[in-house]
């Protein structure tokens, strides 16, 4: 009986506990309301192939470039001790490049101007740019992160309509869209295998490099990590061009679902999310230690509950309302004074149905 | 010769021992006059007449009042990016109680006050009470708003209610101002209501952040929460006033905005928070909290808005000019903010 308390409690105290336990009602909510939410079906798409869908499906299809960019932004957060609020134009300036390249200067080719993954490596570049852009602002010049990627976040859109010269260029080519939908013969959406690679990656980086460490230590602090012999100037950096990195490959899903870009709307408002995702997963926004998967699964909620809201017939445009309330509730209950609060008063509860067993 | 250079010597002395405050606030005048100067003299025609300079005003009114608000938030470290959602919430809710309802101008008022207050007293307390990072707590505040705008009423319409038409159409000329249009007749310059309204907030909040003890306070509390608190100053209950003043201050920008464009539409406002950040930091808040001046904010919002006007007058007409434009302006004034706190050091 103590022994399952003990477990209990250690289990409240884990940062990723904020995010399951949110996931965890979510579904409970949707099983009591609806239980054919968690229904998935095999059917076919328009061109034949094997596809699955159901609600499920859904959120991790479009989860993906929501849990890419928590990835980045969790470092990004957890070294700065601010958030990156470009995420959003930096995904239209690296679609857009992508298009570029893709296309040359006719927007309507027949053929592509070049490999598919050379012009994706070529939006990395440009992704590490904006990153190194922003990185140089935080790192350097000591602007706070959010103030120094308000300049990209004005100009990004701008920025990747010139880049296509104001033309919305649509790639018919079919191999291009396997990024964003299905690869013919495989049931489940490209752009979850994408994320799961992405999430790999950045945690076998965090596993056998001191990466993680050196973010945490800059993040508590950067004075102290310095006299350690670290360079936080360079760690700084360092995170913006891997969150640059992220942005590069949530860009080639985007323009990949549609094969065409509209600069104003792609990705719209997804930097909010991302930092949502972040805050949910249980980081504190003022950086230092940070758990990933705890961020990755917050950028899931808030699939789960936008899938949820489309379920229940929301309509689209009043959709962040009921984001808010949760999003607050969410936030109430983990602060920590009131969880002092709760903590405190279930200890009295307890401990008066102990006197009165004694 | 020798006594020239000392005088100079000296203006860079003095220049030196100004405050960050006063520093930053003394680039952005300088810097607005410069370019309204610049303006006049090489792109010439609109930007002579008067009425130019009172047509920034009149349609960036709104946008005066919030950037108030957010300078206030952020001189005391929090910062508030719910203001352009609150906006759009109160166009839409005044437009719907004035032309379905048949309320009053005066309930309008006082219904577009409610939202602001609302808001934040909700906001203040979360960030202040609760101690939630305000960054979280007002991007829910504007979803929020936003959702419920489109809740209300998804549809944009315009107000055909007749006594604020009236209102709207309001003009207060300025006395010794005008010009002379093409037939030759004298046209005297005019600023509407809400320039007016925005100009009192203006000076209100300047003499609170300057010569009140809650002002003062604000500044304590930005530059360091924990001398703050040593001070003897209720930190809790100062960022929770920041926050309930940028509330309101954004309900009252909201009605200005909504006398200004005379509809309801959800996407009142849009983008309404970055610019109010923007022109906050351009006119020398620092985000950091502790450092600003709201004169700065309103050179802010001039400066913002009249390399817009530049910038479409020179000939730039393509559209991603404004949003490049902007961003450099915007960078350049980041890089000197960091540089002349740097200079201390």
């Amino acid at each position: 009986m103590q022994k399952s308390k003990l477990q209990l409690s250690t289990l409240f105290r884990k940062q990723i506990f904020i995010p399951l336990a949110a996931l965890l009602l979510l579904a409970l909510f949707n099983l009591i309301a609806d239980p054919s939410f968690f229904k998935i079906t095999l059917g076919q798409n328009a061109a034949g192939d094997p596809v699955l869908s159901g609600y499920l499906i859904t959120i991790l299809d479009y989860g993906s470039e929501l849990a890419i960019l928590a990835v980045g932004m969790t470092l990004v957060t957890a070294a700065s001790g601010g958030q990156d609020i470009s995420v959003g134009a930096g995904i239209a300036i690296t679609g857009s490049v992508i298009l570029r390249m893709l296309c040359g200067s006719n927007s309507r080719p027949e053929t592509l101007q070049m490999p598919i993954i050379c012009a994706f490596l070529i939006a990395v570049v440009a992704g590490m740019l904006a990153g190194a852009f922003n990185g140089v602002l935080v790192s350097w010049f000591k602007i706070q992160p959010m103030v120094a990627t308000l300049i990209l976040f004005t100009a990004g859109r701008s920025i990747a309509a010139w880049i296509n010269n104001n033309e919305l260029p649509i790639i018919s080519e079919p191999s291009f869209g396997y990024f964003g939908n299905f690869i013919p013969g495989i049931p489940i959406p490209t752009p979850f295998f994408i994320a799961v690679a992405v999430m790999i990656v950045t945690a076998l980086l965090l596993k056998f490099t001191n990466l993680g460490l050196y973010v945490q230590a800059v993040g508590i602090n950067a004075q102290s990590s310095r006299l350690n012999g670290l360079n936080p100037t360079f760690i700084k950096f360092l995170t913006f061009v891997l969150l640059g990195i992220c942005v590069a490959v949530a860009g080639l899903i985007k323009v990949s679902r549609l094969s065409t870009i509209n600069y104003s709307v792609v990705a719209k408002d997804i930097e909010m999310d991302a930092i949502l995702a972040v805050a949910l997963g249980g980081n504190s926004l003022g950086g230092g230690k940070f758990n990933m998967w705890a961020s990755i699964i917050g950028a899931y909620v808030i699939q789960f509950l936008t899938t949820t809201l489309y379920k229940f017939k929301v309509d689209s445009s009043a959709l962040p309302a009921y984001k808010a309330v949760v999003v607050i509730l969410l936030v109430v209950f983990s602060a920590p004074t009131v969880r002092e609060f709760i903590s405190a008063k279930y200890k009295l509860l307890t401990s008066k149905n102990e006197k009165e067993v004694a | 010769m020798n006594k020239q250079a000392k005088t100079s010597g000296n203006v860079f002395k003095k220049i030196g021992q100004m405050t960050d405050s006063n520093l930053l606030l003394l680039i952005t005048v300088v810097v607005f006059i410069l370019m309204y100067a610049s303006a006049m003299i090489f792109l010439g025609k609109g930007f002579l007449k008067p009425q130019a300079f009172f047509n920034i005003l009149n349609e960036n009114a709104a946008l005066i009042i919030l950037s108030c608000g957010l300078s206030i938030v952020m001189i005391t470290g929090g910062i508030d990016i719910s203001v352009g959602g609150v906006t759009a919430l109160v166009t839409m809710s005044c437009a719907v109680y004035l032309d379905f309802h048949n309320g009053s101008v005066a309930g309008a008022m006082l219904l577009a006050l409610g939202i602001g207050l609302g808001f934040g007293l909700v906001q203040g307390y979360l960030v202040a009470y609760l101690d939630i990072q305000p960054f979280i707590v007002t991007l829910a505040g504007m979803f929020f708003a936003k959702g419920l705008t489109t809740i209300i009423n998804s549809n944009p319409f315009n107000v055909a209610n007749e006594h604020f038409v009236k209102l709207k159409e309001t003009r207060v000329t300025v006395p010794g101002m005008g010009s002379v249009n093409k037939l030759g007749n004298y046209v005297p310059a005019y600023v509407e209501i809400g320039v007016i309204i925005a100009l009192l907030v203006v000076i209100l909040m300047f003499f609170m952040l300057r010569w009140t003890k809650l002002g003062r306070s604000f500044y304590a509390v930005g530059g360091n929460r924990q001398s703050a608190l040593m001070l003897g100053i209720n930190v809790k209950r100062t960022r929770f006033l920041s926050q309930l003043i940028c509330g309101i201050l954004a309900g009252i920008g909201g009605f200005v905005y909504f006398l200004h464009v005379g509809s309801g539409a959800a996407t009142n406002g849009a983008g309404a928070e970055m610019n109010a950040i923007a022109s906050s930091i351009i006119g020398g808040t620092m985000l950091t909290g502790g450092v600003g001046n709201i004169i700065g904010t309103l050179f802010g919002v001039l400066s913002l808005s009249t390399i817009k006007n530049i910038v479409a007058s020179a000939g730039l007409d393509k559209a991603w000019w404004t949003g490049i434009t902007v961003a450099a302006m915007l960078c350049i004034f980041l890089v000197v903010q960091s540089i002349v706190v740097a200079r201390k050091k």
